[in-house]
């Protein structure tokens, strides 16, 4: 069954007497256990369309049924449950709370899914820990190198154990090793039997996922599976 | 989440704008603290009242021209001084006819006198009443030492006179037995046949700074018409209590001719309607302070309202990263009324205990016991929840309801 299903999804801006169509009937149907990379040149509506599968934004017309259910139909509480259990979403901004220390941030997930609070602490420790963090986990954001941060994300991501893992240009801020230990992560995550969708403009990461989508101005212009993939090494 | 979870965030934000929490509580605080400080003060005295530290003493009531508590507006204090004056013919005549009461005592008081014993001489702040035998029965003034004024001294007007323990105190030196020694009250000998046991202060004031002489003697000091007497009565309990009252006032209508039509040309009071009469002017004051509160926690409502719609503007992005990982509209909703309420609760123990802490130092200067009125110690915080929840109530809602990628996009 496909876990993410999108028909004819249009996202129009409309800014005074233009309009900008940031999704121009896009289609896409993505499985179980797929690693989807989502290219294309800056406003081509990567960011619109990674808004629109996490059940953040919605599409201006179209459907979208994500495990068979229809997205449109939902109400709030519905998308705020879905966002919690199923997606784990890591932003190009991190978006981390600045007040708050690591542990706190990677709990916040789970506060909302109700988990209880000693249940939580050790949690959102161990997802820290998964991503090397173990010594900073009081640190606030503000005391944290980017890729640290970007970790913290992850970790926020990965902490309700979602089934699908949808990554906003999560090295774009990083250097190149870094970046490769975050897609040795992935790489983990999706073994896990997990989904995993990462929008990237670089091809060096695109070519850790399976398949490619490349969008233009609003329409996907190329769907492909990945040829000449890079395997990680597993993280130590 | 549980309401602990909760709060323990809403501290946990308010901790991060100190400074801004604090000056919002303030207001809070001050309305709170109007109420308490005025409702402490108020129970701290009346408990005082209530427990035995009685103006009068037990089963006792008392007859005079002027009310206890003159309560009227400007103009009342003329209505009560065209009465006659109550005479001690009034007085003895009501002695013949109530004879259902165990003591009828007749007093007049002068205040500001001074006492004097050879070289010494007390403050010029001594009262002296001027009374029948059975006033000191009926205001349990004991003898402690010596005899008190009898019936004799009362009838031929004996140069005599008995120490309040004040008096006694201030004048001689422990050792000296003031008894059979002769002391000069307002310029005028008279001999120390006795001393009272000490009674204890009430709302401040010694109440054993007097001297007492036979009534007679005292219209010959201060002359006969000057005050109208005051007539204290008791009754053998508390059964025959209200009729013995009742009685009295009939008595005392015929006495002085009050046609039936005619309303008292008198008062009656005994501690319940002395307590009465200050529950009155209690209550009066209960209203001031709920209204001057109220108008401080409308303004202080209207702060907390202002700081949580700022909050919530700073607050955007942070509310969209709630959402997007989770948060449903009531967490939301939730969190920002729950940093409201905290607010409020904080302000309203600071409030509270100011108000409680002052109150209780003023009552302690009329000598009242300490109180806290726990009635509005506990409406005061629901009162607080109710101001957080109703101003924070609109701040709360518009941040429950941004859209989260929105919310994230705000810069
Ligand atoms: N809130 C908005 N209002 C108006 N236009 C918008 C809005 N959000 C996005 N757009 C427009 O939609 C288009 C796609 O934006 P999007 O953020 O999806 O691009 P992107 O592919 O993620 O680019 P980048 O690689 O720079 O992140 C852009 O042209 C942008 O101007
Ligand atoms: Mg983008």
């Amino acid at each position: 069954m496909n876990i993410i299903d999108i028909r004819n999804i249009f996202k129009i801006y409309e800014i005074g007497d233009v309009k900008v169509h940031a999704l121009n009937d896009v289609s896409l149907r993505i499985d179980k256990n797929e690693y989807v990379a989502i290219m294309g040149p800056s406003g081509s509506g990567k960011s619109t369309l990674m808004n629109l599968l996490g059940c953040l934004d919605t599409p201006t017309s179209g459907v979208y049924n994500f495990t068979g259910e229809n997205v449109g139909e939902m109400d709030d509480n519905d998308l705020a449950e879905i966002r919690n259990r199923e997606i784990g979403f890591i932003f190009q901004t991190f978006n981390l709370l600045a007040r708050s220390d690591a542990l706190h941030n990677v709990e916040l997930p789970l506060i909302y899914a109700g988990v209880s609070a000693s249940e939580r602490k050790e949690r959102a420790r161990k997802a820290l820990i998964d991503v090397g963090l173990e010594d900073r986990v009081y640190h606030k954001p503000n005391e944290l190198s980017g890729g640290q941060r970007q970790r913290v994300a992850v970790a926020r991501a990965l902490v309700t154990r979602p089934s699908i893992i949808l990554a906003d240009e999560p090295t774009g801020n990083l250097d190149s090793k870094t970046g490769r230990e975050i897609m040795a992560l992935f790489n983990e995550i999706h073994g896990q039997g997990n989904t995993v969708i990462v929008v990237t403009h670089e091809e060096d990461i695109a070519r850790h996922a399976m398949r490619v989508v490349r969008l233009l101005d609003g329409k996907i212009e190329i769907d492909e599976p990945v040829t000449n993939r890079i395997v990680p090494e597993p993280v130590a | 989440m549980d309401i602990g979870e909760t709060f323990r965030m809403a501290f946990s934000s308010l901790r991060a704008n100190k400074l801004r929490a604090i000056l919002t509580i303030l207001g809070v605080a001050v309305g709170i603290f109007s109420i308490t400080l005025i409702m402490t003060i108020i129970t701290a005295l009346q408990s005082s009242i209530e427990s035995g530290v009685s103006a009068l003493s037990k089963n006792t009531f008392q007859i005079q021209k002027y009310p206890a508590i003159n309560m009227g507006g400007p103009g009342s204090r003329a209505k009560y001084r065209n009465r006659p004056d109550i005479t001690l013919e009034d007085y003895e005549r009501l002695d013949e006819l109530l004879t259902s009461a165990k003591y009828i005592g007749a007093e007049e008081w002068q205040f500001g006198e001074q006492v004097q014993y050879e070289g010494d001489e007390t403050n010029p702040d001594v009262s002296v009443a001027g009374i029948t035998a059975e006033a000191q029965n009926t205001n349990d003034w004991i003898v402690e030492e010596g005899r008190p004024i009898n019936e004799g001294d009362v009838d031929r007007a004996n140069p005599v006179c008995v120490l309040g323990a004040d008096v006694k105190d201030n004048l001689f030196p422990p050792h000296i037995n003031p008894i059979g020694l002769t002391v000069k009250v307002s310029g005028r000998p008279l001999q120390v046949i006795g001393y009272y046991e000490k009674q204890g202060d009430m709302f401040g004031q010694s109440r054993d700074n007097f001297v007492a002489i036979p009534i007679g003697q005292y219209h010959r000091m201060f002359g006969v018409h000057r005050r109208s007497v005051n007539i204290t009565v008791q009754s053998f309990g508390d059964e025959d209590y209200d009729e013995v009252i009742d009685e009295a006032r009939g008595h005392m209508r015929t006495i002085r001719k009050v046609e039936p039509w005619d309303e008292d040309d008198f008062e009656i009071f005994s501690n319940e309607s002395m307590l009465e009469e200050m529950n009155e002017i209690t209550g009066g004051v209960e209203i001031g302070a709920m209204v001057v509160g109220f108008i401080a926690l409308l303004a202080a409502g209207v702060g907390i309202m202002n700081i949580m719609l700022v909050s919530v503007t700073e607050r955007t992005r942070e509310i969209g990263v709630r959402k997007a990982i989770g948060a449903k509209k009531r967490n939301i909703l939730t969190q920002f009324l729950s940093e409201a309420v905290a607010l409020c609760l904080l302000g309203g123990a600071i409030g509270i205990a100011l108000g409680v802490g002052l109150g209780n130092f003023a009552g302690s200067l009329l000598n009242a016991q300490a109180a806290a009125p726990f009635g509005w110690i506990v409406g005061g915080l629901l009162i607080c929840v109710a101001v957080g929840v109703f101003f924070g109530a609109y701040p709360a809602y518009k941040a429950a309801n941004l859209d989260p990628i929105e919310a994230l996009r705000y810069e």
